[in-house]
């Protein structure tokens, strides 16, 4: 009996009974919890990895001839079982799905097909892809190439020719185009800025008043010069486009349609069948290049998202420097200085709670006062003269960042209240009785101390703020900015401008965009990539605050 | 820091009479200066009274023994002297504690400036999370200095007062928290000395210390009141007769015996006190 007390019994009831002793039961249920949470979530990264990282790949495509005598070619995207039911009576049909291309012939990118009406598979080695300015992917065969003045080169040499002379059809494609935005773009803010300067004159003047002489003239000589930089421009860009597009291939489809493409829209011309492993990986690296330092095309289901990037780096940023400030001092407040009981207990309460708030409301809160009230007088104290049209009573990166501070700053008074909680009393009475000033004690002993808690409080914040969407539609972001809210203009911060940002691309392209099936992939691509900017912002805030917790142990300051 | 409540530093002034129940006994030298003198102070922790009418005299440039059993009051009165007791919630008192004659509860008084005068070191070593440097030029930086030679001057002076800079002297930006538990509280009353106060009080300094830091110590106090008054509470009878000129014996947070160390400890006047010294209760 009393070695029977060491070892684990055998009887079923007792073990029970000890099991829920030891409490083995609720660490199986914490750890089962822990184990389902890890589940889901590697689930949703994995999927988002898979579908992210394997979109720029190119892939294998495929011709089959149909039943009815059509051909057809394209990359299989799906396929779908067939099913019967217990007699045999087939419900379902067995299919496969083609991604085709060639939007602008066929109206639509995908194909479903019965498998039973296909046949004779076959990867043939010279279907050419284009990947282009417009209307998508081409899949086909390359006919010739052939220049303005009647040049044409057939065969091999026209493969070579295409993939020589695109490049440089290309750049001079993207020249005109940077002469369009860049210095055009230059020429039209300085005459608006000229006739800015009549109009502000004009209203000083008053109705009846005129306009001195001397400035009119100043203007109109400015407006003159400007007028003819602008047309000189003009007839510069449009040299530069001819120039581009002298060449252009001509294409045949699997079923004999010809298709004349020049060779300025080609982004990309590659033979998916008979590329190398090296070639596809510098096809990949090429477009998740692209993808990541370009600018959006096809109503942002192709190209790059930079400015999507920029402008969500740059929102999360100019929250965190408004939230930092304003959640700690409200902490400390409520912390050292306001008198504890019910009132502040009632503010806790209501700070916590508003974590559960709908975003949407923010945004709808933010768009009252911060843009129409808080803006809105903006406009009429300083821009008086840029009415109807708002300056900064619209919806714009300060707006929308400052609708994300309110959103995010009980994140940072939770982390900050307890950070400071959590520093010794000690310390504090130390500071006290050599005669330091409540201040001064928090000045130079809590807040240091606390400093680390107080990041981690925006490191959640910028995650939580980075990956919002809901509040930021109604407050600044559109769904293609036309100018960034950075620029070689002065005062170069435009804090007034509307952005773009990865959130709401996902939704527009995922939700919003006509060609949702071709822009799926680009979803899960911006996915990872939102993600990964998270991850990275916060790795840096957290870089710091090990550098600042490693500075405060130690003690050197 | 109004200049109406700066407290002047005043050479000792003349005694006020002592109230007549003061259950001390007169020390050797009878005109001895006075520091502090506590006048008949009730203090309660909401309804929990902690002191009863306590009154007592400490003697400039000696140091003072607070001994008791746990739980008699001598933290809460010696707290009283530095009036950190401020920072506790639902603290009442009454009476008066004069330092220097001056009531030190009274209204115009600025504590920071109290608090500069009476410095404080705590039963559980406190270092700030700064450099050692740093730790002990605190009190003076706070105070607005910023001279580098002046605070140089006055580290290394304190460190040494505190029997610390040798030790210390090559690792003076170094974390202070790297210092072992005796040097730490070594350094709480270099920091306490540098910015000079005239009182010291010392809350069980050495409770947390093995017996050759705390024979450090005992030494260090001992040089200490050449130049310090110093108030400790302990609970070590040995220490208490070793580094003490007067004692005072709490029980219940009343004040039982006042007297110098080596009457307490030979011949107590009170049953009380001779069985708490003697070891036989608390
Ligand atoms: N902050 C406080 N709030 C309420 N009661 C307190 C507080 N501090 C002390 N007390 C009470 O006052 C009485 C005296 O406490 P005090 O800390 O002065 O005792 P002590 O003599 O220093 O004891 P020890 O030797 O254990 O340190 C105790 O009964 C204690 O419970
Ligand atoms: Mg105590």
């Amino acid at each position: 009996m009393s070695e029977s007390h060491l070892t684990q019994s055998t009887n079923p009831g007792t073990r029970l009974r000890q099991i829920f002793r030891r409490g083995d039961h609720l660490l199986w249920m914490s750890g089962g919890a822990m184990g389902l949470a890890m589940l889901l979530i590697a689930g949703l990264l994995g999927l988002v990895f898979v579908s992210g990282f394997t979109y720029f790949w190119p892939h294998e495509v495929t011709a089959a001839d149909r039943a009815d005598g059509t051909k057809l070619l394209g990359r299989i995207t799906d396929q779908q079982p067939g099913h019967r039911d217990a007699g045999g009576q087939v419900i379902k049909t067995a299919q496969i799905q083609f991604r085709i291309g060639n939007r602008e012939l066929y109206g639509f990118d995908f194909v479903w097909v019965p498998t039973a009406e296909l046949g004779n598979f076959r990867t043939l080695p010279d279907v050419v892809q284009l990947e282009r300015q417009e209307y998508g992917d081409f899949l086909g065969f390359l006919k010739r190439v052939e220049s303005a003045d009647g040049a044409r080169v057939e065969g091999p040499a026209g493969w070579d020719l295409l993939l020589s002379r695109q490049p440089v059809a290309r750049e001079l494609a993207a020249r005109a185009s940077r002469l369009q935005r860049d210095d055009i773009g230059a020429v039209n803010y300085q005459i608006q800025k000229a006739k800015l300067r009549l109009t502000v004159a004009q209203r000083r003047a008053g109705p009846n008043g005129r306009v001195p002489s001397e400035l009119q003239g100043a203007v109109d000589a400015e407006l003159s010069r400007l007028n003819a930089d602008y047309e000189r421009l003009r007839a510069e860009s449009a040299a530069l486009l001819k120039q581009a597009t002298a060449w252009q291939a001509v294409f045949t489809t699997i079923d004999g349609q010809e298709k004349k493409v020049p060779l300025a829209s080609i982004v990309r011309a590659f033979r998916p069948n008979a590329m190398t492993v090296t070639e596809k990986v510098r096809h990949y690296l090429s477009r998740a290049a692209e993808f990541v330092y370009g600018e959006p095309r096809e109503s942002n289901t192709e190209g790059g998202v930079f400015p999507a990037i920029f402008g969500t780096v740059m929102m999360t940023i100019l929250m965190s420097l408004v939230v930092t400030p304003f959640g700690i001092v409200a902490a400390f407040y409520l912390r050292e200085y306001a008198k504890q009981g019910p009132v502040v207990r009632i503010v806790r309460i209501a700070i916590n709670n508003l974590a559960g708030v709908p975003s949407i409301v923010f945004g709808v809160f933010g768009l009252g006062f911060f843009v129409y009230f808080i803006g809105g007088g903006i406009d009429r104290m300083f821009f008086p003269e840029m009415l109807p049209t708002p300056t900064f009573g619209t919806g714009g990166i300060l707006w929308a960042s400052l609708t994300l501070a309110l959103l995010t700053v009980p994140v940072v008074i939770v982390a900050t209240e307890e950070s400071i909680a959590a520093v010794p009393r000690g310390a504090r009475e130390g500071s006290l009785a050599l005669g330091a000033s409540k201040f001064q004690t928090i000045l130079k002993i809590v807040l240091p101390a606390s400093v680390p808690g107080i990041l981690t409080g925006v490191i959640l914040a910028m995650a939580r703020g980075a990956g919002e969407v809901a509040p930021l539609m109604i407050t600044g972001v559109v769904k293609l900015a036309p100018e960034m809210p950075f620029d070689a203009h002065f005062p170069f911060l435009h804090l007034d401008r509307k952005f773009m940002h990865l959130g709401f691309h996902i939704y527009d392209v995922g939700f919003q965009s006509p060609n949702i099936e071709a822009a799926k992939p680009m979803v899960f691509t911006t996915t990872l990539l939102l993600i990964g900017i998270v991850i990275l912002l916060n790795l840096a805030a957290i870089r710091l605050r090990d550098r600042i917790r490693k500075k405060y142990q130690t003690g050197v300051f | 820091m109004s200049s109406a409540a700066v407290l002047e530093k005043p050479p000792v002034t003349a005694p006020a009479p002592l109230p007549p129940s003061l259950p001390g006994r007169p020390t050797a030298g009878a005109a001895a200066p006075i520091t502090l003198r506590v006048d008949r102070l009730n203090l309660s922790y909401g309804t929990k009274q902690a002191l009863f009418d306590v009154s007592l005299d400490i003697i400039e440039r000696k140091v003072t023994a607070f001994i008791g059993p746990s739980g008699c009051g001598k933290s809460t009165l010696l707290r009283c002297f530095n009036r950190m007791n401020d920072l506790v919630d639902g603290v009442r008192l009454d009476g008066r504690v004069l330092l220097g004659g001056q009531d030190i509860f009274a209204p115009a008084v600025d504590v920071i400036e109290l608090r500069k005068r009476v410095g404080m070191v705590f039963q559980k070593s406190n270092p700030f999370p700064k450099s050692i440097y740093e730790n002990v030029a605190y009190g003076l930086r706070i105070a607005g200095v910023t001279s580098k030679s002046q605070l140089d001057e006055v580290v290394e002076r304190s460190l040494q007062r505190a029997a610390l800079w040798d030790e210390a002297k090559d690792r003076l930006h170094d974390s202070a928290l790297g210092l072992s538990g005796g040097q730490q509280q070594r350094l709480c009353i270099a920091r306490a000395i540098a910015v000079e106060p005239e009182v010291i009080l010392m809350d069980e300094p050495c409770s947390a210390l093995d017996p050759i830091a705390t024979a450090k110590i005992e030494e260090l106090i001992v040089t200490l009141r050449e130049q310090f008054t110093i108030v400790i509470v302990t609970h070590n009878m040995q220490q208490a007769a070793r580094v003490s000129d007067r004692t005072a014996f709490f029980y219940l947070g009343k004040l039982i015996e006042y007297a110098d160390t080596g009457d307490i400890f030979t011949r107590p006047a009170n049953p009380q006190t001779e069985a708490y010294v003697s070891g036989r209760f608390g």
